[in-house]
Protein backbone atom coordinates (compact mmCIF):
# COMPACT_ATOMS: atom_id res chain seq x y z
CA UNK A 1 0.00 0.00 0.00
CA UNK A 2 1.70 3.55 -1.21
CA UNK A 3 2.19 5.94 1.34
CA UNK A 4 -0.91 8.92 1.77
CA UNK A 5 0.04 12.10 0.43
CA UNK A 6 -0.85 13.54 3.93
CA UNK A 7 -1.76 11.44 6.92
CA UNK A 8 -3.70 13.74 9.77
CA UNK A 9 -3.43 11.84 12.87
CA UNK A 10 -5.47 13.39 16.02
CA UNK A 11 -4.34 16.61 15.22
CA UNK A 12 -6.34 19.42 18.15
CA UNK A 13 -5.17 22.72 17.87
CA UNK A 14 -6.23 25.15 20.93
CA UNK A 15 -5.45 28.86 21.58
CA UNK A 16 -5.77 30.39 25.27
CA UNK A 17 -7.52 33.08 25.83
CA UNK A 18 -8.06 35.64 28.57
CA UNK A 19 -5.49 37.91 30.05
CA UNK A 20 -3.93 34.70 31.77
CA UNK A 21 -4.71 32.64 29.15
CA UNK A 22 -6.58 30.05 31.49
CA UNK A 23 -9.67 29.19 29.14
CA UNK A 24 -8.94 27.83 25.87
CA UNK A 25 -10.47 28.30 22.77
CA UNK A 26 -10.76 24.67 20.35
CA UNK A 27 -10.00 25.67 16.77
CA UNK A 28 -9.29 22.04 15.93
CA UNK A 29 -10.35 19.17 17.11
CA UNK A 30 -8.73 15.94 16.70
CA UNK A 31 -9.07 15.75 12.87
CA UNK A 32 -7.96 12.44 11.30
CA UNK A 33 -7.85 12.28 7.53
CA UNK A 34 -5.86 10.72 4.74
CA UNK A 35 -5.30 12.66 1.26
CA UNK A 36 -4.02 10.02 -1.21
CA UNK A 37 -0.89 10.80 -3.82
CA UNK A 38 -2.67 12.97 -6.70
CA UNK A 39 -5.76 13.48 -5.44
CA UNK A 40 -7.07 17.31 -5.48
CA UNK A 41 -8.95 17.19 -2.22
CA UNK A 42 -11.25 20.10 -1.09
CA UNK A 43 -11.53 20.98 2.47
CA UNK A 44 -14.58 23.18 2.98
CA UNK A 45 -16.30 25.22 6.14
CA UNK A 46 -17.37 28.64 7.16
CA UNK A 47 -15.26 31.15 8.75
CA UNK A 48 -13.77 29.81 11.91
CA UNK A 49 -14.05 25.91 11.30
CA UNK A 50 -10.74 25.41 10.96
CA UNK A 51 -9.36 25.11 7.46
CA UNK A 52 -6.45 27.62 7.77
CA UNK A 53 -5.55 26.32 11.37
CA UNK A 54 -5.15 22.92 9.57
CA UNK A 55 -3.45 24.27 6.66
CA UNK A 56 -0.72 26.36 9.22
CA UNK A 57 -0.32 23.40 11.01
CA UNK A 58 0.85 21.34 8.05
CA UNK A 59 3.26 23.87 7.11
CA UNK A 60 4.64 24.30 10.38
CA UNK A 61 3.88 28.04 11.34
CA UNK A 62 1.14 26.66 14.44
CA UNK A 63 2.33 23.58 16.68
CA UNK A 64 -0.36 21.17 17.12
CA UNK A 65 -2.04 21.01 21.17
CA UNK A 66 -1.76 17.10 20.15
CA UNK A 67 -2.05 14.50 17.27
CA UNK A 68 0.32 14.67 14.24
CA UNK A 69 0.57 14.97 10.92
CA UNK A 70 2.68 13.40 7.82
CA UNK A 71 3.35 14.77 4.80
CA UNK A 72 4.67 11.79 1.83
CA UNK A 73 5.73 10.36 5.20
CA UNK A 74 7.81 12.87 6.62
CA UNK A 75 6.67 14.03 10.38
CA UNK A 76 5.66 17.65 9.91
CA UNK A 77 8.32 18.68 12.71
CA UNK A 78 11.19 17.37 10.20
CA UNK A 79 12.25 20.58 8.06
CA UNK A 80 12.66 18.07 4.92
CA UNK A 81 8.98 17.82 4.71
CA UNK A 82 9.10 21.45 4.12
CA UNK A 83 10.70 20.33 0.35
CA UNK A 84 7.45 18.42 -0.48
CA UNK A 85 5.02 21.22 -0.21
CA UNK A 86 4.20 24.48 -1.94
CA UNK A 87 1.89 26.72 0.04
CA UNK A 88 -0.58 29.48 -0.87
CA UNK A 89 -1.54 31.66 2.26
CA UNK A 90 -5.04 32.63 2.73
CA UNK A 91 -5.70 36.49 1.20
CA UNK A 92 -1.07 36.50 0.57
CA UNK A 93 0.63 39.32 0.98
CA UNK A 94 3.96 39.99 0.22
CA UNK A 95 7.04 42.03 0.45
CA UNK A 96 5.22 45.15 -1.68
CA UNK A 97 8.96 46.38 -2.44
CA UNK A 98 9.82 43.29 -5.07
CA UNK A 99 8.57 43.24 -8.60
CA UNK A 100 7.18 39.56 -8.99
CA UNK A 101 9.89 38.50 -10.76
CA UNK A 102 12.25 39.51 -8.01
CA UNK A 103 9.90 37.62 -5.39
CA UNK A 104 9.63 34.54 -7.13
CA UNK A 105 13.95 34.96 -7.44
CA UNK A 106 14.58 35.50 -3.73
CA UNK A 107 12.34 32.25 -3.01
CA UNK A 108 13.85 30.58 -5.46
CA UNK A 109 17.12 31.95 -4.13
CA UNK A 110 16.40 28.71 -1.07
CA UNK A 111 16.45 25.96 -3.52
CA UNK A 112 20.21 25.81 -4.88
CA UNK A 113 19.28 26.60 -8.47
CA UNK A 114 21.78 27.74 -10.85
CA UNK A 115 21.35 31.46 -12.14
CA UNK A 116 20.37 30.51 -15.19
CA UNK A 117 18.01 28.00 -14.30
CA UNK A 118 16.83 30.02 -11.14
CA UNK A 119 16.08 32.99 -13.93
CA UNK A 120 14.38 30.38 -16.56
CA UNK A 121 12.01 28.81 -13.85
CA UNK A 122 10.69 32.51 -12.76
CA UNK A 123 10.05 33.47 -16.19
CA UNK A 124 8.32 30.53 -17.08
CA UNK A 125 6.06 30.60 -13.83
CA UNK A 126 5.16 34.15 -14.40
CA UNK A 127 3.83 32.99 -18.38
CA UNK A 128 1.91 30.39 -16.29
CA UNK A 129 0.10 32.55 -14.01
CA UNK A 130 -0.59 34.69 -16.61
CA UNK A 131 2.09 38.19 -15.20
CA UNK A 132 4.56 38.13 -17.47
CA UNK A 133 3.62 41.83 -19.05
CA UNK A 134 3.63 43.54 -14.91
CA UNK A 135 6.66 41.01 -13.66
CA UNK A 136 8.76 43.80 -13.13
CA UNK A 137 6.25 45.82 -11.98
CA UNK A 138 6.56 46.44 -7.84
CA UNK A 139 3.84 44.34 -5.70
CA UNK A 140 2.55 47.32 -4.29
CA UNK A 141 0.86 48.29 -7.13
CA UNK A 142 -0.77 44.73 -7.81
CA UNK A 143 -4.54 44.30 -7.45
CA UNK A 144 -5.98 41.61 -5.23
CA UNK A 145 -6.20 39.11 -8.01
CA UNK A 146 -2.80 39.63 -9.31
CA UNK A 147 -1.19 39.17 -5.83
CA UNK A 148 -3.37 35.73 -5.53
CA UNK A 149 -1.24 34.83 -8.88
CA UNK A 150 2.39 35.78 -7.47
CA UNK A 151 1.02 33.61 -4.71
CA UNK A 152 0.29 30.77 -6.71
CA UNK A 153 3.33 30.78 -8.48
CA UNK A 154 5.91 30.88 -5.41
CA UNK A 155 4.13 27.56 -4.17
CA UNK A 156 4.23 25.54 -7.15
CA UNK A 157 7.95 27.54 -7.90
CA UNK A 158 9.73 24.31 -7.03
CA UNK A 159 7.15 21.82 -8.25
CA UNK A 160 6.50 20.22 -4.88
CA UNK A 161 4.42 16.78 -4.16
CA UNK A 162 2.21 18.62 -2.67
CA UNK A 163 0.43 22.05 -2.96
CA UNK A 164 -1.63 23.18 -0.23
CA UNK A 165 -3.65 26.11 -1.48
CA UNK A 166 -5.97 28.51 1.45
CA UNK A 167 -8.58 29.85 -0.92
CA UNK A 168 -6.75 29.91 -4.06
CA UNK A 169 -10.20 30.94 -5.68
CA UNK A 170 -10.30 34.45 -3.14
CA UNK A 171 -10.51 37.39 -5.09
CA UNK A 172 -10.33 36.33 -8.45
CA UNK A 173 -12.89 37.62 -11.44
CA UNK A 174 -13.96 34.73 -13.53
CA UNK A 175 -11.19 34.65 -16.20
CA UNK A 176 -8.49 34.58 -13.02
CA UNK A 177 -11.07 31.99 -11.71
CA UNK A 178 -11.13 29.25 -15.10
CA UNK A 179 -7.06 30.20 -14.62
CA UNK A 180 -6.46 28.59 -11.08
CA UNK A 181 -8.61 25.34 -12.06
CA UNK A 182 -6.89 25.44 -15.20
CA UNK A 183 -3.36 25.38 -12.84
CA UNK A 184 -4.67 22.93 -10.30
CA UNK A 185 -6.26 20.56 -13.04
CA UNK A 186 -2.59 20.72 -14.81
CA UNK A 187 -0.95 19.58 -11.24
CA UNK A 188 -3.34 17.04 -10.91
CA UNK A 189 -2.02 15.48 -14.66
CA UNK A 190 1.59 15.97 -13.27
CA UNK A 191 0.75 13.55 -10.69
CA UNK A 192 0.88 15.80 -7.89
CA UNK A 193 -1.44 16.34 -4.88
CA UNK A 194 -3.20 19.45 -4.58
CA UNK A 195 -5.33 20.12 -0.69
CA UNK A 196 -7.05 23.22 -0.80
CA UNK A 197 -9.58 24.76 1.33
CA UNK A 198 -12.44 26.97 -0.58
CA UNK A 199 -15.59 28.50 0.17
CA UNK A 200 -16.83 28.27 -3.79
CA UNK A 201 -18.34 25.26 -3.17
CA UNK A 202 -18.62 25.20 -7.16
CA UNK A 203 -15.45 24.88 -8.08
CA UNK A 204 -15.21 22.08 -4.84
CA UNK A 205 -17.47 20.12 -6.59
CA UNK A 206 -15.46 20.63 -10.28
CA UNK A 207 -12.13 19.76 -9.51
CA UNK A 208 -12.67 17.55 -6.20
CA UNK A 209 -11.63 13.54 -6.46
CA UNK A 210 -12.72 14.13 -2.87
CA UNK A 211 -14.16 16.81 -0.56
CA UNK A 212 -13.69 16.92 3.83
CA UNK A 213 -16.09 19.24 5.23
CA UNK A 214 -14.89 20.91 8.33
CA UNK A 215 -16.97 23.11 10.54
CA UNK A 216 -16.66 24.64 14.43
CA UNK A 217 -13.10 22.58 14.22
CA UNK A 218 -14.73 19.08 13.86
CA UNK A 219 -14.90 17.03 10.78
CA UNK A 220 -18.68 16.88 9.55
CA UNK A 221 -18.15 14.39 6.54
CA UNK A 222 -15.31 13.01 4.06
CA UNK A 223 -15.76 11.03 0.21
CA UNK A 224 -16.26 12.19 -3.10
CA UNK A 225 -18.51 15.12 -3.52
CA UNK A 226 -21.17 12.94 -5.03
CA UNK A 227 -20.77 10.68 -2.57
CA UNK A 228 -21.70 13.33 0.34
CA UNK A 229 -24.60 14.44 -1.46
CA UNK A 230 -26.25 11.07 -2.45
CA UNK A 231 -27.93 10.97 1.19
CA UNK A 232 -29.65 13.69 0.80
CA UNK A 233 -33.89 13.35 -0.34
CA UNK A 234 -34.17 14.06 -3.79
CA UNK A 235 -36.72 16.39 -5.31
CA UNK A 236 -38.30 17.10 -9.15
CA UNK A 237 -38.15 20.39 -10.52
CA UNK A 238 -40.91 21.20 -13.10
CA UNK A 239 -40.86 23.48 -15.61
CA UNK A 240 -44.13 24.56 -17.94
CA UNK A 241 -46.13 27.16 -19.70
CA UNK A 242 -50.03 27.82 -19.29
CA UNK A 243 -52.09 28.69 -22.02
CA UNK A 244 -53.37 31.87 -22.45
CA UNK A 245 -56.43 32.57 -19.78
CA UNK A 246 -55.17 29.40 -17.75
CA UNK A 247 -53.96 30.06 -14.20
CA UNK A 248 -51.93 27.70 -11.82
CA UNK A 249 -54.13 25.24 -10.08
CA UNK A 250 -55.41 26.55 -6.89
CA UNK A 251 -53.32 23.41 -5.48
CA UNK A 252 -50.48 24.23 -6.56
CA UNK A 253 -50.09 27.88 -6.10
CA UNK A 254 -48.29 27.68 -3.00
CA UNK A 255 -45.52 26.25 -4.31
CA UNK A 256 -44.75 27.40 -8.11
CA UNK A 257 -42.55 30.44 -8.79
CA UNK A 258 -43.16 32.62 -11.78
CA UNK A 259 -40.22 33.48 -14.25
CA UNK A 260 -41.68 35.56 -17.13
CA UNK A 261 -44.36 33.34 -19.12
CA UNK A 262 -42.77 30.46 -17.17
CA UNK A 263 -43.57 28.51 -13.97
CA UNK A 264 -41.34 26.45 -11.72
CA UNK A 265 -42.43 23.81 -9.13
CA UNK A 266 -40.43 21.31 -7.00
CA UNK A 267 -42.17 18.62 -5.46
CA UNK A 268 -41.46 15.68 -3.59
CA UNK A 269 -40.60 12.60 -5.68
CA UNK A 270 -43.44 10.66 -5.20
CA UNK A 271 -45.76 13.25 -6.07
CA UNK A 272 -44.66 14.12 -9.35
CA UNK A 273 -47.21 12.20 -11.36
CA UNK A 274 -50.15 13.37 -9.22
CA UNK A 275 -48.68 16.81 -10.05
CA UNK A 276 -48.07 15.90 -13.47
CA UNK A 277 -52.02 15.04 -14.04
CA UNK A 278 -53.15 18.29 -12.23
CA UNK A 279 -51.07 20.03 -14.86
CA UNK A 280 -52.01 18.27 -17.94
CA UNK A 281 -55.79 18.84 -16.49
CA UNK A 282 -55.18 22.87 -17.33
CA UNK A 283 -53.72 22.33 -20.42
CA UNK A 284 -50.10 23.49 -19.14
CA UNK A 285 -47.11 22.64 -21.46
CA UNK A 286 -44.58 20.76 -19.66
CA UNK A 287 -41.02 22.29 -20.97
CA UNK A 288 -39.07 20.38 -18.46
CA UNK A 289 -39.37 17.68 -15.61
CA UNK A 290 -35.54 17.46 -13.96
CA UNK A 291 -34.33 15.77 -10.77
CA UNK A 292 -32.85 17.62 -7.87
CA UNK A 293 -30.24 16.75 -6.91
CA UNK A 294 -28.89 18.34 -3.46
CA UNK A 295 -25.84 19.98 -4.43
CA UNK A 296 -22.99 20.06 -1.96
CA UNK A 297 -24.17 23.33 -1.03
CA UNK A 298 -26.99 22.81 0.27
CA UNK A 299 -25.12 19.85 2.08
CA UNK A 300 -22.78 22.32 3.62
CA UNK A 301 -25.51 25.12 4.06
CA UNK A 302 -27.40 22.44 6.36
CA UNK A 303 -24.45 21.65 8.20
CA UNK A 304 -23.65 25.14 8.83
CA UNK A 305 -27.36 25.51 10.05
CA UNK A 306 -26.70 22.35 12.30
CA UNK A 307 -23.82 23.73 13.81
CA UNK A 308 -24.87 27.07 14.42
CA UNK A 309 -28.08 25.83 16.15
CA UNK A 310 -26.16 24.27 18.76
CA UNK A 311 -22.36 25.80 19.00
CA UNK A 312 -22.68 28.09 21.37
CA UNK A 313 -20.23 27.38 24.54
CA UNK A 314 -18.76 24.29 22.82
CA UNK A 315 -15.73 26.25 21.86
CA UNK A 316 -14.52 27.51 25.09
CA UNK A 317 -13.65 25.36 27.82
CA UNK A 318 -11.99 25.64 30.67
CA UNK A 319 -8.45 24.49 31.27
CA UNK B 1 27.03 26.01 7.07
CA UNK B 2 23.88 27.14 6.39
CA UNK B 3 23.69 29.39 3.40
CA UNK B 4 20.08 29.84 3.86
CA UNK B 5 20.38 33.27 5.79
CA UNK B 6 21.91 35.25 3.37
CA UNK B 7 19.01 35.48 0.88
CA UNK B 8 17.54 36.91 4.33
CA UNK B 9 20.31 39.07 4.81
CA UNK B 10 20.21 40.78 1.18
CA UNK B 11 16.46 41.23 0.83
CA UNK B 12 16.47 42.78 4.37
CA UNK B 13 19.14 45.22 3.24
CA UNK B 14 17.14 45.69 -0.18
CA UNK B 15 13.77 46.42 2.30
CA UNK B 16 16.28 49.04 4.15
CA UNK B 17 17.14 50.63 0.53
CA UNK B 18 13.87 50.79 -1.20
CA UNK B 19 12.17 51.78 1.82
CA UNK B 20 14.42 55.00 1.60
CA UNK B 21 16.29 54.83 5.42
CA UNK B 22 20.05 55.26 3.96
CA UNK B 23 17.90 59.26 2.76
CA UNK B 24 19.28 59.66 6.22
CA UNK B 25 23.07 60.00 4.88
CA UNK B 26 21.49 63.29 3.24
CA UNK B 27 20.87 64.97 5.99
CA UNK B 28 24.34 63.87 8.06
CA UNK B 29 26.05 65.32 4.75
CA UNK B 30 24.09 68.42 5.13
CA UNK B 31 25.29 68.26 8.82
CA UNK B 32 28.79 67.89 8.40
CA UNK B 33 28.88 70.36 5.49
CA UNK B 34 27.48 72.75 7.80
CA UNK B 35 29.38 72.16 10.75
CA UNK B 36 32.92 72.28 8.59
CA UNK B 37 31.43 75.60 7.50
CA UNK B 38 30.44 76.96 10.95
CA UNK B 39 33.84 75.96 12.86
CA UNK B 40 36.23 77.23 10.74
CA UNK B 41 34.77 80.24 11.53
CA UNK B 42 33.78 80.10 15.15
CA UNK B 43 36.88 78.35 16.61
CA UNK B 44 40.27 78.53 17.21
CA UNK B 45 42.75 75.74 17.04
CA UNK B 46 39.71 73.37 18.29
CA UNK B 47 37.77 72.64 15.00
CA UNK B 48 39.20 68.68 14.99
CA UNK B 49 37.57 68.08 18.30
CA UNK B 50 34.40 69.35 17.30
CA UNK B 51 34.33 68.03 14.12
CA UNK B 52 35.12 64.48 15.74
CA UNK B 53 32.65 64.90 18.45
CA UNK B 54 29.64 65.83 16.80
CA UNK B 55 30.82 63.67 13.46
CA UNK B 56 30.58 60.72 16.06
CA UNK B 57 27.90 61.44 18.21
CA UNK B 58 26.05 61.80 15.38
CA UNK B 59 27.33 58.66 13.49
CA UNK B 60 26.06 56.74 17.06
CA UNK B 61 22.43 58.74 17.43
CA UNK B 62 21.80 58.43 13.53
CA UNK B 63 22.96 54.17 13.68
CA UNK B 64 20.97 54.02 17.40
CA UNK B 65 17.47 55.58 16.12
CA UNK B 66 18.02 52.87 12.93
CA UNK B 67 18.75 49.76 14.52
CA UNK B 68 16.01 50.28 17.49
CA UNK B 69 12.84 51.20 14.77
CA UNK B 70 14.22 49.30 12.13
CA UNK B 71 15.46 46.19 14.74
CA UNK B 72 12.08 46.13 16.95
CA UNK B 73 9.84 45.95 13.55
CA UNK B 74 12.33 43.08 11.94
CA UNK B 75 10.21 39.78 12.91
CA UNK B 76 6.57 41.90 14.12
CA UNK B 77 6.47 43.28 10.62
CA UNK B 78 6.78 39.86 8.75
CA UNK B 79 4.36 38.62 11.10
CA UNK B 80 1.61 41.20 10.75
CA UNK B 81 2.04 41.80 7.35
CA UNK B 82 2.03 38.06 6.91
CA UNK B 83 5.35 37.86 4.92
CA UNK B 84 6.91 35.29 6.92
CA UNK B 85 4.02 32.63 5.89
CA UNK B 86 5.31 31.66 2.28
CA UNK B 87 9.35 31.82 3.42
CA UNK B 88 8.50 29.41 6.45
CA UNK B 89 6.58 26.99 4.88
CA UNK B 90 10.18 26.38 2.78
CA UNK B 91 12.65 24.42 4.04
CA UNK B 92 13.98 27.09 6.07
CA UNK B 93 14.53 26.67 10.15
CA UNK B 94 13.40 29.88 11.84
CA UNK B 95 16.63 30.65 13.49
CA UNK B 96 17.63 30.71 9.76
CA UNK B 97 15.46 33.55 9.37
CA UNK B 98 16.57 35.64 12.02
CA UNK B 99 19.97 35.40 11.70
CA UNK B 100 18.98 36.53 8.28
CA UNK B 101 17.53 39.19 9.22
CA UNK B 102 19.99 40.36 11.63
CA UNK B 103 22.42 39.92 9.45
CA UNK B 104 20.68 42.20 7.04
CA UNK B 105 20.23 44.83 9.33
CA UNK B 106 23.66 45.22 10.64
CA UNK B 107 24.37 45.42 7.00
CA UNK B 108 22.07 48.56 6.49
CA UNK B 109 24.07 49.73 9.66
CA UNK B 110 27.46 48.68 7.92
CA UNK B 111 26.83 50.91 4.96
CA UNK B 112 25.37 53.63 6.47
CA UNK B 113 27.91 53.99 9.18
CA UNK B 114 30.86 53.82 6.11
CA UNK B 115 29.43 56.27 4.21
CA UNK B 116 29.00 58.59 7.67
CA UNK B 117 32.27 58.00 8.06
CA UNK B 118 33.63 59.42 5.03
CA UNK B 119 31.49 62.17 5.56
CA UNK B 120 33.20 62.85 8.63
CA UNK B 121 36.88 62.31 6.99
CA UNK B 122 35.76 64.69 3.89
CA UNK B 123 34.87 67.27 6.51
CA UNK B 124 38.19 66.69 8.57
CA UNK B 125 39.83 67.26 5.68
CA UNK B 126 37.93 70.34 4.84
CA UNK B 127 38.41 72.25 7.73
CA UNK B 128 41.89 72.61 6.33
CA UNK B 129 44.52 69.99 8.03
CA UNK B 130 45.81 66.60 6.60
CA UNK B 131 44.23 63.75 7.99
CA UNK B 132 47.18 62.44 10.76
CA UNK B 133 47.92 59.41 12.67
CA UNK B 134 45.91 59.76 15.45
CA UNK B 135 42.98 60.24 13.38
CA UNK B 136 42.87 56.35 13.46
CA UNK B 137 41.00 56.87 16.15
CA UNK B 138 37.84 57.49 14.51
CA UNK B 139 37.69 54.37 12.84
CA UNK B 140 38.40 52.40 16.38
CA UNK B 141 35.61 55.31 17.59
CA UNK B 142 33.54 54.42 14.85
CA UNK B 143 34.22 50.15 15.32
CA UNK B 144 32.97 50.48 18.63
CA UNK B 145 29.71 52.21 17.50
CA UNK B 146 28.98 49.35 14.97
CA UNK B 147 29.56 46.67 17.75
CA UNK B 148 27.11 49.00 19.96
CA UNK B 149 24.68 49.47 17.37
CA UNK B 150 25.23 45.22 16.92
CA UNK B 151 24.18 44.75 20.35
CA UNK B 152 21.06 47.09 20.43
CA UNK B 153 19.71 45.36 17.13
CA UNK B 154 20.18 41.74 18.86
CA UNK B 155 18.01 43.50 21.81
CA UNK B 156 15.43 44.76 19.49
CA UNK B 157 15.51 41.37 17.49
CA UNK B 158 14.76 39.61 20.73
CA UNK B 159 12.24 41.59 21.83
CA UNK B 160 10.82 41.92 18.67
CA UNK B 161 10.31 37.53 18.69
CA UNK B 162 7.56 38.08 21.42
CA UNK B 163 5.74 42.00 21.97
CA UNK B 164 4.50 44.26 19.98
CA UNK B 165 7.10 47.05 18.69
CA UNK B 166 6.24 49.75 20.74
CA UNK B 167 6.79 47.49 24.23
CA UNK B 168 9.94 46.59 22.10
CA UNK B 169 11.01 49.93 21.33
CA UNK B 170 10.50 50.73 25.36
CA UNK B 171 12.07 47.41 26.18
CA UNK B 172 15.13 48.48 24.28
CA UNK B 173 15.61 51.73 24.91
CA UNK B 174 15.58 51.12 28.56
CA UNK B 175 17.92 48.76 28.50
CA UNK B 176 20.33 50.56 26.03
CA UNK B 177 20.07 54.20 28.78
CA UNK B 178 20.45 51.62 31.57
CA UNK B 179 23.69 50.01 29.83
CA UNK B 180 25.44 53.62 29.54
CA UNK B 181 24.95 53.97 33.16
CA UNK B 182 26.31 50.75 34.30
CA UNK B 183 29.66 52.52 35.60
CA UNK B 184 27.74 53.98 37.63
CA UNK B 185 25.04 51.66 38.52
CA UNK B 186 28.38 49.29 39.87
CA UNK B 187 29.77 52.65 41.81
CA UNK B 188 26.49 53.10 43.59
CA UNK B 189 26.31 49.41 44.31
CA UNK B 190 29.83 50.34 46.57
CA UNK B 191 29.02 53.23 48.54
CA UNK B 192 25.56 52.16 49.44
CA UNK B 193 24.59 50.35 53.15
CA UNK B 194 21.78 48.44 51.63
CA UNK B 195 22.85 44.66 51.15
CA UNK B 196 19.85 44.47 49.14
CA UNK B 197 20.55 47.31 47.01
CA UNK B 198 23.71 46.68 46.79
CA UNK B 199 22.88 42.84 45.83
CA UNK B 200 19.90 44.45 43.16
CA UNK B 201 22.56 46.82 41.67
CA UNK B 202 25.51 44.11 41.11
CA UNK B 203 22.90 41.73 39.41
CA UNK B 204 21.47 44.57 37.21
CA UNK B 205 25.37 45.61 36.34
CA UNK B 206 26.18 42.21 35.04
CA UNK B 207 23.28 41.03 33.23
CA UNK B 208 22.58 44.45 31.29
CA UNK B 209 25.08 44.91 28.49
CA UNK B 210 27.32 47.19 29.24
CA UNK B 211 27.64 50.16 26.81
CA UNK B 212 29.69 52.93 28.82
CA UNK B 213 32.77 50.83 27.57
CA UNK B 214 31.85 51.09 24.02
CA UNK B 215 31.87 55.21 23.82
CA UNK B 216 35.16 56.03 23.41
CA UNK B 217 34.14 59.23 21.37
CA UNK B 218 36.11 61.88 23.94
CA UNK B 219 38.90 59.88 23.51
CA UNK B 220 39.20 59.94 19.88
CA UNK B 221 38.28 63.48 19.38
CA UNK B 222 41.10 64.76 22.21
CA UNK B 223 44.05 62.13 20.40
CA UNK B 224 44.23 60.01 23.66
CA UNK B 225 45.28 56.67 22.96
CA UNK B 226 42.67 53.70 22.94
CA UNK B 227 44.32 50.47 24.78
CA UNK B 228 44.26 47.66 22.12
CA UNK B 229 42.99 45.00 25.29
CA UNK B 230 39.93 47.73 25.29
CA UNK B 231 39.63 46.74 21.80
CA UNK B 232 39.98 43.14 22.31
CA UNK B 233 37.57 42.89 25.57
CA UNK B 234 34.77 45.69 23.64
CA UNK B 235 34.83 42.80 20.79
CA UNK B 236 34.76 39.37 22.76
CA UNK B 237 32.01 41.11 25.35
CA UNK B 238 29.72 42.14 22.22
CA UNK B 239 30.32 38.80 20.57
CA UNK B 240 29.13 37.08 23.30
CA UNK B 241 26.22 38.66 24.35
CA UNK B 242 24.97 39.34 20.76
CA UNK B 243 25.43 35.14 20.72
CA UNK B 244 23.68 34.79 23.88
CA UNK B 245 20.25 37.49 22.51
CA UNK B 246 20.28 35.72 19.31
CA UNK B 247 19.88 31.97 21.19
CA UNK B 248 17.42 33.18 23.07
CA UNK B 249 15.13 35.08 20.60
CA UNK B 250 15.88 31.72 18.72
CA UNK B 251 14.41 29.61 21.56
CA UNK B 252 11.39 32.19 22.04
CA UNK B 253 10.48 32.52 18.27
CA UNK B 254 10.87 28.81 17.51
CA UNK B 255 7.91 27.81 19.66
CA UNK B 256 5.65 30.93 18.57
CA UNK B 257 2.17 30.28 16.85
CA UNK B 258 2.10 32.42 14.09
CA UNK B 259 -1.51 32.93 13.86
Amino acid sequence: MSTPAIEILGLTKDYPIGFWGKQVRRSLDALTLEVEEGEIFGFLGPNGAGKTTTLKLLTGLIFPTSGTARVRGRSIDDIGMHREIGYLPEQPYFYDYLTARELLDYYARFSNYTSRDRRERVSRLLERVGLTSAADVQLRKYSKGMLQRAGIAQAILDEPQVVLLDEPMSGLDPVGRYEVRDIILELKRQGRTVFFSTHILSDAEMLCDRVAVLAGGKLQGVGAPGEIVSLEVHAMDILFELPPGYDVPPALRKSVTRIGARCRLEVPEAELYTTLDELRRFEARILSVSPVRPTLEDYFLRLVGERRADSHGVEASVR
Amino acid sequence: MTTTPVPVALNTFREAVRDRVLYNLIFFALLMMGAAILVGQISIGIDRLVIINLGLASISLIGLVMAIFIGVGLVSKEIEKRTLYSLLARPIRRWEFLLGKYAGLLLTLAVNTSFMTLGLAAALYWVGRPLVRADALVLVAVYFILLELALVTALALFFSCFSSPMLSTLFTLGIYITGCFAGDIRAFGEITENPAMKTFTRVLYYLIPNFHNFNVIAAASHGERIPISLVAHNTLYALLYMALLLVAASAVFSGRNLK
